[in-house]
């Protein structure tokens, strides 16, 4: 069978057609998605993409989250289906509660766009399956408020848990605290980073590099063989 | 105040008008007199003012910019010409590339962050008008001395609005310049430039056609931003004690205008449209006239179903308004329910003001009344034309005689070393990716290159990996030595940066930015500049298919550097086949390709190291640029060359520094025979490029260069981790690096 995973539109998204592409580069379907349908038109998994969603305005993500969408995204979410957010689809799983924690204005106050280098910290999620734990990686990150923050119970209970995913190296581009570039839910299904990988998934495209692409892999094994 | 309507005007002739704070001269006023019968109402005056403006209608520059039509390279590449909202150029595959370059030069220095957004978004719009997706967008940007206080206020602002719109637009940034100079502070210079793609069926013209058809406005409400922002800002030099113009400043909303681009391209590809425009400067009142203008009849408006922002705007602040994101198009009434439908998907607001007439008058209503009648085509494509008396200046003859090669040069090694790093660690030849950092040049997965490439490349069809190249250059300290040549040099660069990316040079589109036209020393460097782009574009078979002039960049009688600034297009048929500039394996050659000659007139070292500006700008030779490019293209497309980069300003030394920092590798170099040090490593002689060669492809190369009469040299290899000029210096990487890293954030940090 071929796997298929919806890409949600929301107004302002802008990586919505990179992703889908991405998806279709690791073998399965992608399904485009758009905000106001409550219909996940049955696909087996989710991604939220990264962009301006509403214009972030009021807050990242914080009026995304109220799209038709996301009450179904919510539900199936929760009952295990593998969702990823990207940048801006990360800020509004976190505004949807499906993660803990929130992004702030980055600490050097401008947007960033670079080439970053990242630690896989554990392999145990559904879209890292195709990583080794400790596996160094370099993938795009862009945003401008990307500094991930949560109280300090709720960071060691990630720390604890297994659940920081991604961690920068060599440099914190934003601020995150404990150098924080993504998370995952308890179940290991729902994932969220600021970087992007649907941008390294060609040798020729953006960085050179196809380090995002096992996200992709990842995902598509775990639904293939289930 | 009562409505000042069509027929109160012709009953009331002797009503004084505000004509000239509006910005229009006497007898333009007079003009429009005559064309009516009748003095104008206040919305008729409001158009004409605002359509008749330098910035709108061109008066000044049209009598040189027809050089661009009467010498045009014949080409077949050419779908789309001069006179649209942007040039069309056809890129084989079925595929037609929109590309245009505009500036926002005086919003920018009032406000710096609005007037760069805004100048991102009106280019964005007019390439989506011609029915095509942007793909890509650039920022060549001129700022003041770097160290001068107010850069501080002005760079930082523009480079945040330049990210913070165009980010927002999911629009990668692949390109651009920042250069600094004194002659700037006043005048920063904020030019944008947008690529667009779309199949040769779906270019849309800016017509009104088709009586009974509808006009729609869609997009943002109308409210009081802009207002008269190109009479009074675009046209007319800044008085340091004249009151704020901070409202005449657009206020744009990128958030709004993703939204429209994408309702727009949705509605594209349901072909309801018979005919659009963006409404940039003048607003309502240049897409309606152009419109109606281009159309084959006439046009009808109720000027009061205009959604607004601010409920007690007047007719003619709607007319003259500037608020961003909106457009008008034209729609046959069985196909407006669909668009209708389709702007609401977008929670884009949708009006249906107007429609097209049989007759052959723009006319416009609020409330039921009259206000506007008049021909369109007089206030769109009929507007005033200037011969404005031009000549050459009496200090040029000085200013040229003032040789670069009279000035002190290194004595020894040592110097030679200091000024070296000294150069690459300048301004305006240190990184720049502090700026070009804040953009994203990753979305929408089809970057192949960006800055600090020499092209920016971006792949237009993801099975077949055809691709286009855009690079843009200016240089005004060569064009205030010799507008001319100045104006060549700059397209030469531009296609030559093109070429050595891999891609073949198609057309071009440019932004000449000058100082006031009343000046004639200026009008003469215009006059000069245009006609040496326009013979240069012929030499080279490249048309200029669109762009634009901002005049008046002067504070009092203080004018920019003549700043012609060219993009070039290119396309490659096989992405996969682009070069690089990054030195990237050890043990390569490094070739360089052309003639250096001890030009240093302009030059980036004659500017740091002597503060010198003075002698002629190096010698054109278009038909080197040529056979340069043919080479650079088959090396690049027969896998024989693995890294390209131009040679330009900074000369031979910034070029290997740039390629062996981006590629992690030093490199060992060896004056050529017939040289000295100094003028191998400093002079900015035209034609040239560097490219890096596996050995195993040296004599296939250098047969070909050899066979095609390009004279070639073998000035060193890839190796170690330094710098090194054989005799003369090293400098690790890691010093040079520091040098030309550490500039720019020290300065605005």
């Amino acid at each position: 069978m071929t796997a298929r995973i919806g890409v949600v539109t929301f107004p302002g998204t802008l990586d919505d057609r990179d992703t889908q592409r991405a998806i279709s580069i690791a073998g399965a379907e992608a399904v485009p998605l758009w905000h106001r349908d409550k219909d996940l038109k049955q696909v087996d998994a989710v991604v939220l993409p990264g962009g301006f969603s509403y214009g972030d305005y009021l807050r990242a993500g914080a009026i995304s989250r109220f799209s038709p969408v996301m009450g179904a995204i919510v539900e199936q979410a929760n009952g295990g289906m593998p969702v990823l957010g990207i940048c801006n689809g990360f800020q509004v799983l976190c505004e949807a509660h499906l993660l803990p924690g929130a992004m702030l204005r980055n600490t050097g106050l401008h947007f960033v766009c670079r080439d970053q280098k990242l630690r896989v910290e554990t392999s145990a999620t559904a879209w890292t399956a195709d990583y080794a734990a400790g596996e160094e990686i370099s993938i795009p990150l862009k945003n401008i408020d990307g500094r991930y923050t949560a109280d300090e119970r709720t960071l060691d209970e990630l720390e604890s848990e297994g659940r920081v995913v991604f961690r920068y190296q060599e440099l914190n581009p934003n601020g995150s605290l404990r150098d924080i570039a993504g998370i995952s839910n308890a179940a290991g299904n729902v994932v969220g980073l600021m970087p992007h990988p649907e941008h390294a998934v060609e040798p020729l495209i953006g960085t050179g590099r196809t380090d995002g692409l096992a996200f992709f892999t990842s995902v598509i094994k775990k639904l293939v063989t289930a | 105040m009562s409505l000042d309507t069509v027929k109160h005007a012709a009953g009331t002739p002797e009503s004084a008008q505000p004509w000239k704070e509006l910005g229009l001269k006497e007898d333009e006023y007079a003009r429009i007199r005559e064309i009516l019968g009748r003095r104008p109402t206040g919305a008729e005056l409001a158009m004409y003012s605002v359509m008749w403006s330098e910035h709108c209608s061109y008066k000044s520059s049209k009598v040189h910019l027809k050089q661009f039509g009467e010498k045009a390279p014949q080409t077949d590449a050419l779908l789309v010409g001069i006179g649209e909202n942007a040039g069309v150029v056809d890129v084989g595959q079925g595929y037609a590339v929109t590309f245009k370059i505009e500036s926002h030069n005086h919003p920018s220095y009032i406000e710096p962050y609005q007037g760069a957004a805004t100048g991102v978004g009106g280019i964005v719009r007019d390439i989506l008008a011609m029915g095509a997706r942007p793909v890509a967008v650039m920022d060549p940007l001129r700022f003041g001395a770097a160290d001068h206080p107010d850069t501080k206020r002005v760079l930082p602002g523009v480079v945040a609005g330049v990210g913070g719109y165009g980010n927002c637009l999911g629009l990668p940034n692949i390109g651009g310049e920042v250069v600094f100079d004194p002659c700037y502070q006043g005048n920063p210079l904020v030019n944008a430039l947008c690529v667009g793609v779309m199949k040769h069926e779906d270019i849309h013209l800016a017509q009104a056609s088709g009586t009974g058809n509808k006009v729609i406005l869609y997009g943002a409400r109308t409210g009081g931003d802009g207002i008269g922002g190109v009479s009074v800002l675009a046209s007319e030099t800044f008085d340091s004690t004249g009151p704020s113009r901070r409202p005449a400043v657009q206020v744009g909303d990128p958030f709004q205008e993703k939204l429209l681009i994408e309702c727009t391209l949705e509605i594209f590809r349901e072909q309801l449209v018979a005919g659009i425009q963006d409404l940039g400067g003048a607003g309502l009142s240049c897409a309606t006239s152009e419109l109606a203008s281009a159309g084959s009849g006439g046009m009808r408006v109720e000027l009061d179903t205009v959604p607004l922002r601010d409920a007690t705007l007047s007719p003619e602040e709607i007319l003259m308004s500037e608020s961003q994101e909106r457009m008008c198009a034209i729609v046959e009434p069985g196909k407006v329910d669909r668009f209708l439908e389709i702007c609401e998907k977008w929670d884009v607001i949708a009006t249906v003001i107007g429609e097209v007439t049989e007759g052959s008058r723009l006319e416009i209503f609020w409330h039921g009344e009259q206000i506007v009648d008049v021909p369109p085509r007089s206030v769109a494509h009929e507007g005033p034309t200037y011969h404005r008396p031009y000549a050459r200046p009496d200090w040029q003859d000085t200013l040229q005689a003032d040789d670069a090669g009279r000035l002190a040069r290194p004595a020894n090694a040592e110097e030679l070393r200091a000024q070296v790093l000294a150069l690459v660690g300048s301004p305006n030849q240190a990184s720049k990716s502090w700026v070009t950092d804040q953009y994203d040049r990753f979305v929408q997965g089809n970057t192949v290159l960006a800055q600090p490439e020499d092209s920016g490349v971006v792949r237009i069809d993801a099975d077949t990996n055809l691709g286009v190249a855009l690079a843009t250059d200016g240089n005004g300290r060569y064009a205030k030595l010799d507008p001319y040549t100045g104006a060549q040099l700059a397209l030469a660069e531009a296609y030559r940066n093109v070429a050595a990316t891999g891609a073949k040079p198609l057309a071009v589109s440019d932004c000449l930015n000058f100082g006031s036209p009343e000046d004639p020393a200026v009008m003469w460097q215009f006059a000069e500049a245009t006609r040496g782009l326009a013979d240069g574009c012929l030499a080279l078979g490249t048309p200029v298919t669109g762009g634009n002039v901002s005049l008046y960049n002067q504070t009092g009688d203080q004018a920019i550097h003549p700043t012609p600034v060219v993009a070039v297009l290119g396309v490659i048929d096989d992405v996969n086949r682009r070069t690089p500039m990054a030195f990237s394996e050890q043990g390569q050659l490094i070739l360089l390709l052309g003639d250096t000659r001890e030009e240093f007139g302009g030059s980036a070292w004659s500017q740091v190291v002597h503060d010198h500006l003075g002698g002629l700008p190096p010698a054109v030779d278009l038909e080197r640029e040529k056979l340069l490019a043919e080479i650079l293209i088959s090396g690049s497309r027969d896998g024989m060359i693995d890294a390209a980069h131009d040679l330009s300003d900074g000369g031979l030394i910034q070029a290997v520094t740039e390629s062996c920092l981006r590629g992690g590798n030093g490199a060992r170099l060896v004056v050529p025979d017939g040289l000295d040090a100094f003028t191998f490593l400093f002079s900015e002689s035209a034609g040239r490029a560097i490219v890096a060669v596996p050995r195993s492809e040296e004599l296939r190369f250098t047969d070909m260069c050899g066979a095609r009469g390009l004279p070639v040299s073998r000035i060193g290899v890839i190796d170690g981790d330094a710098v090194e000029v054989q005799g003369e210096f090293a400098i690790p990487l890691a010093e040079l690096g520091a040098a030309h890293e550490a500039t720019i954030p020290g300065l605005l940090v």
